[in-house]
């Protein structure tokens, strides 16, 4: 079986191949740099390539010539020496004045992607698996970043199209031409913050914060993805970064700072169980459905069933605890979604597949567990 | 010579070992062992290449077809462990014990028993790596460098697979202890170490580097087990540890066992090509002064895997000025190889080909090694596929290649018999096609920003991958060849020379007959 769809696969590929789609770009470079690092990275790796390039022309080209004239089949005889010490030493002298050539422009490009002093802003990027958290420290913005890419298009129902596996639902928004300093970190384990446009690779590290800095050079859309393996989705983490010009980055902070004041609930509020479970789905298939599954039967050994689960079947307070503070691989969730949410997932999963308690959870109940 | 080969062969009679499977299992003969090694690790060869032919089927397409992601994370993994703990490392250890008594004149291995053990610890601990698929959880799915905290998440497979890398560790620590010890003490007289065969050499130097650094890897992979299961915090901040910690340990122990995967693959070329150029090697004091080199800077380049890691800028200076010094010696040596070959009286047979082929890729590889040494680059190539290419330039390129090599030049004196030349040369051309093939447009893959280690891609990485992906099977099936090749060399090849290659003149072609009597140099050679 496995066969037959291998070679399915095979001339699928081969006639996507012999049809040369209009997508193909056929990139044999870094893609175009976009801020001051970057073109430097851009220009570094160029010059490395060209000197490697001559070297291997040079040194191959006289490899070429003796296998083309010293060999047994054209009469060559063999010479007996064996060693040279004046060859031996500018040989090995040579090569170690090329490395200081390559060296010295690295270094100032080294010192000066360390030099993130001076910033005109901070944004916190803290990477969860698997989606990203921007948190702009002056304006009080923070929102989460995911992948949008519906999930039918990867499992194949879908056929992947556009941007497939590069688009999020909330790019991280920055002002062209303005130096901004990233502080990156994990909640988890280690992801990489890779931006090749903008010249910046950086592994987030749980408990640690490392800094990298960006000034993108025009307003446009730039992407990248998650560059350590961080678990089963790591190829579903992409990154966007939208640089804007001055006035049009401010319009965005003000409608973040509107949307992050209207998204305030009320507290006491009763929600019914409909509601709870619609809302509790949603919740669902965004945050733990990439571990547990849709039908909630999780992963064997890796991660557990919430069908007939004891824990969900079982007193609610034990189950508010564990979403909100987590467990093992389990996320703290309490750090990431609101009351609302976390009220609506537990009511969702005590009412899913074979789980049937009737039981809803309200709001006011996570507010009162969480203190 | 003939006096001496009979005296052996009463010998033989004299002694009662087992016959049948107990023989292999009880062996204490390094010829044997050797022989263990090299079909060990040929199978583990074969598995580790079905794991890359499935990580290509998926990949041949975008979208999901054929495994789920966390199979995919584990395929990638055990890929990485098997061919480097499973396939080479076995690999070179079966030619030193085929090779290193023999080529200093001596009767066996120094440590006899330990050398049987040192083998008969690895088959467990292939059945560990390959059973831990069938645990709850699956197979070890961090990527063969089992970063925390992502390992300490993951079921018992890492566990099978911790104490797999303590077996596989432990053997290589007794291996490098018998090779070090045989060399030292039991050359024949007047076999001086400045007249040692290069591969002697290398293997002396590689073993010195694999008791430095196993051990580092044991107690790594140690303090990840204590981390998951006993409560310790050695990697885990909120304990007071740091996972970075972690990548500094596994990469002091990650740089050396590159070279230790490289400079007995230097040692094996530096016999091929005076033997086809039929001409003394040149340089050969700079060849083991440079592989000395190689083997003492590879200590303080560890950080050159870790430069996103956001070390401070002098770190990260210092790691890039290592790190490109490391290409004075690998210079010495290229230039070198191609000074052996310049006027001397060369012929292509198939390890010939592999050795020229191992010229052309690994320095290929070193180019692109020197690329990612420049630490703004490394920042846009780290973790793509750039990096996947250039470590495939220099193990498969470098490592594998000269393996290749080396046993079509040694089977024709182990086994007495010729492998089938026309179908060796078809062999490395269709490898030589597939292994371009596969791992060039990965550079361009990279380049463009593809990250490795992830099941499915971005549109604009469907046509490099799909080359990708056919180059890999055409690698994958042409090695079906070289199993067919070997395999009816040792049943029905035709009887082979005892000095098969003209300009061949180590010990093992100069002294003994092809194949070399069970016990060789009972009696010392004097060397002059």
């Amino acid at each position: 079986m496995m066969l037959n769809k291998l070679s399915k696969l095979f001339l699928a590929a081969l006639l996507s191949l012999l049809a040369a789609h209009s997508s193909a770009t056929y990139d044999v470079n870094i893609p175009q740099p976009e801020t001051v690092i970057a073109h430097q990275i851009y220009g570094l790796h160029l010059y490395v390539l060209w000197v490697c390039a001559v070297i291997f022309v040079i040194v191959f080209g006289w490899m070429f010539l003796a296998l083309l004239k010293h060999r047994k089949s054209v009469g060559h005889k063999a010479e007996q020496f064996h060693e040279n010490t004046v060859v031996e030493v500018i040989w090995t002298i040579i090569p170690f004045f090329i490395l200081v050539a390559l060296a010295y422009p690295a270094t100032k490009t080294v010192l000066a992607m360390k030099d993130a002093g001076n910033a005109d802003m901070t944004i916190k990027v803290t990477a969860y698996q698997w989606k990203w958290e921007y948190d702009y420290q002056q304006d009080g913005i923070r929102f989460f970043s995911a992948l949008s890419t519906p999930r039918e298009d990867i499992e194949g129902a879908g056929k992947p199209k556009g941007n497939y596996l590069l688009e999020v639902d909330n790019p991280m928004v920055v002002p062209a031409g303005k130096k901004v300093r990233l502080l990156i970190t994990s909640s988890d384990v280690i992801h990489g913050w890779y931006m090749p446009q903008l010249g910046v690779n950086q592994y987030g590290i749980p408990g640690f914060i490392k800094d990298a800095w960006i000034q993108v050079d025009h307003p446009g859309t730039y992407k990248g993805q998650c560059s350590q393996i961080c678990g089963k989705e790591h190829g579903y983490m992409p990154i966007t970064v939208e640089a804007m010009d001055e006035a049009n980055y401010n319009s965005w902070v003000g409608a973040q700072k509107q949307k992050l004041a209207a998204a305030t609930e009320d507290p006491g509020k009763s929600w019914s169980l409909d509601e709870l479970k619609v809302k509790g789905g949603q919740v669902f298939a965004a945050n733990c459905q990439a571990c547990h599954q849709a039908n909630g039967m999780g992963l064997p050994g890796t991660f557990p069933a919430l069908n007939g689960s004891k824990v969900v079947l079982g007193p609610q307070a034990e189950q508010i605890q564990i979403v909100l503070k987590g467990k093992n691989v389990m996320p703290a969730w309490g750090l990431q979604l609101k009351d609302s949410e976390i009220a609506a997932v537990i009511t969702y999963t005590r009412n899913a597949w074979d789980n049937k308690t009737g039981e809803s959870i309200q709001p006011s109940e996570i507010k009162a567990a969480r203190s | 010579m003939a006096t001496s080969v009979a005296h052996d062969h009463d010998h033989e009679h004299g002694h009662h070992y087992p016959s049948g499977l107990l023989r292999w299992v009880m062996t204490t003969n390094h010829k044997d062992i050797g022989t263990l090694y090299l079909l060990f690790s040929l199978f583990m060869f074969f598995a580790g290449g079905a794991m890359a032919m499935l990580i290509r089927a998926e990949l041949f397409q975008p979208g999901l077809q054929l495994v789920r992601p966390e199979f995919f994370n584990s395929l990638s993994t055990l890929h990485g462990l098997i061919m480097i703990f499973g396939a080479i490392m076995p690999a070179f250890v079966g030619f030193a014990n085929w090779l290193v008594p023999m080529q200093i004149g001596a009767p066996d291995m120094a440590f006899a028993r330990m050398n049987n053990w040192s083998f008969w610890l690895l088959p467990p601990a292939a059945i560990l790596l390959f059973s831990s698929f069938f645990v709850p959880g699956g197979a070890a799915a961090s990527g063969w460098t089992l970063y925390p905290p992502l390992v300490i998440q993951q079921g018992a497979g890492v566990d099978m697979t911790i104490l797999a890398i303590h077996m596989m560790g432990a053997s290589s620590i007794m291996g490098s202890i018998n090779i070090i010890t045989t060399i030292l003490n039991m050359r024949a007289p007047g076999m001086t170490l400045m007249k040692m065969p290069l591969f002697v050499w290398t293997w002396l130097i590689t073993a010195y580097l694999l008791i430095a650094v196993m051990p580092v890897l044991a107690g790594a992979v140690t303090m990840l087990l204590t981390d998951r299961h006993f409560g310790t915090h050695f990697f885990n901040a909120a304990g007071g540890g740091d996972p970075t910690m972690f990548l500094h340990i596994f990469w002091f122990f990650g740089h050396p066992e590159v070279y230790v995967m490289i400079l007995p693959a230097f040692g094996i070329i530096s016999q091929i090509i005076p033997a086809f150029a039929r001409k003394p090697l040149f340089g050969y004091a700079s060849m083991v002064y440079a592989t000395a080199s190689i083997a003492i800077l590879s200590f303080i380049v560890w950080g050159h895997h870790m430069f996103t890691v956001g070390m401070p800028a002098t770190g990260q200076l210092f790691f890039m000025y290592a790190t490109m010094l490391i290409a004075v010696p690998t210079g010495v040596k290229i230039f070198n190889w191609i000074a052996t070959m310049w006027k001397g009286s060369m012929t292509f047979e198939t390890p010939m080909l592999f050795a020229i082929g191992f010229l052309v890729e690994f320095t290929l590889g070193g180019f692109s090694g020197l690329v990612l040494a420049v630490v703004p680059v490394d920042i846009t190539l780290h973790n793509t596929y750039y990096v996947v290419a250039h470590f495939h330039y220099v193990l498969f390129g470098g490592a594998v290649m000269a393996i290749m090599g080396g046993v079509y030049f040694w089977l024709p004196k182990w086994t007495g018999r010729m492998y089938n030349e026309k179908l060796g040369q078809w062999h490395f051309w269709l490898t030589a096609l597939g292994f371009n093939l596969t791992f060039f447009v990965q550079h361009f893959l990279g380049l463009a920003g593809m990250p490795r280690r992830i099941p499915d891609y971005a549109l604009q990485f469907a046509e490099f991958n799909a080359i990708s992906s056919i180059g890999a099977f055409i690698l994958g099936l042409s090695q079906l060849l070289f199993l067919y090749n070997v395999v009816t060399t040792i049943r029905s090849g035709k009887k082979a020379a005892d000095k098969q290659w003209e300009g061949a003149d180590s010990l093992e072609w100069t002294m003994l007959p092809s194949p070399p009597p069970y016990h060789s140099f009972e009696t010392p050679p004097i060397i002059k």
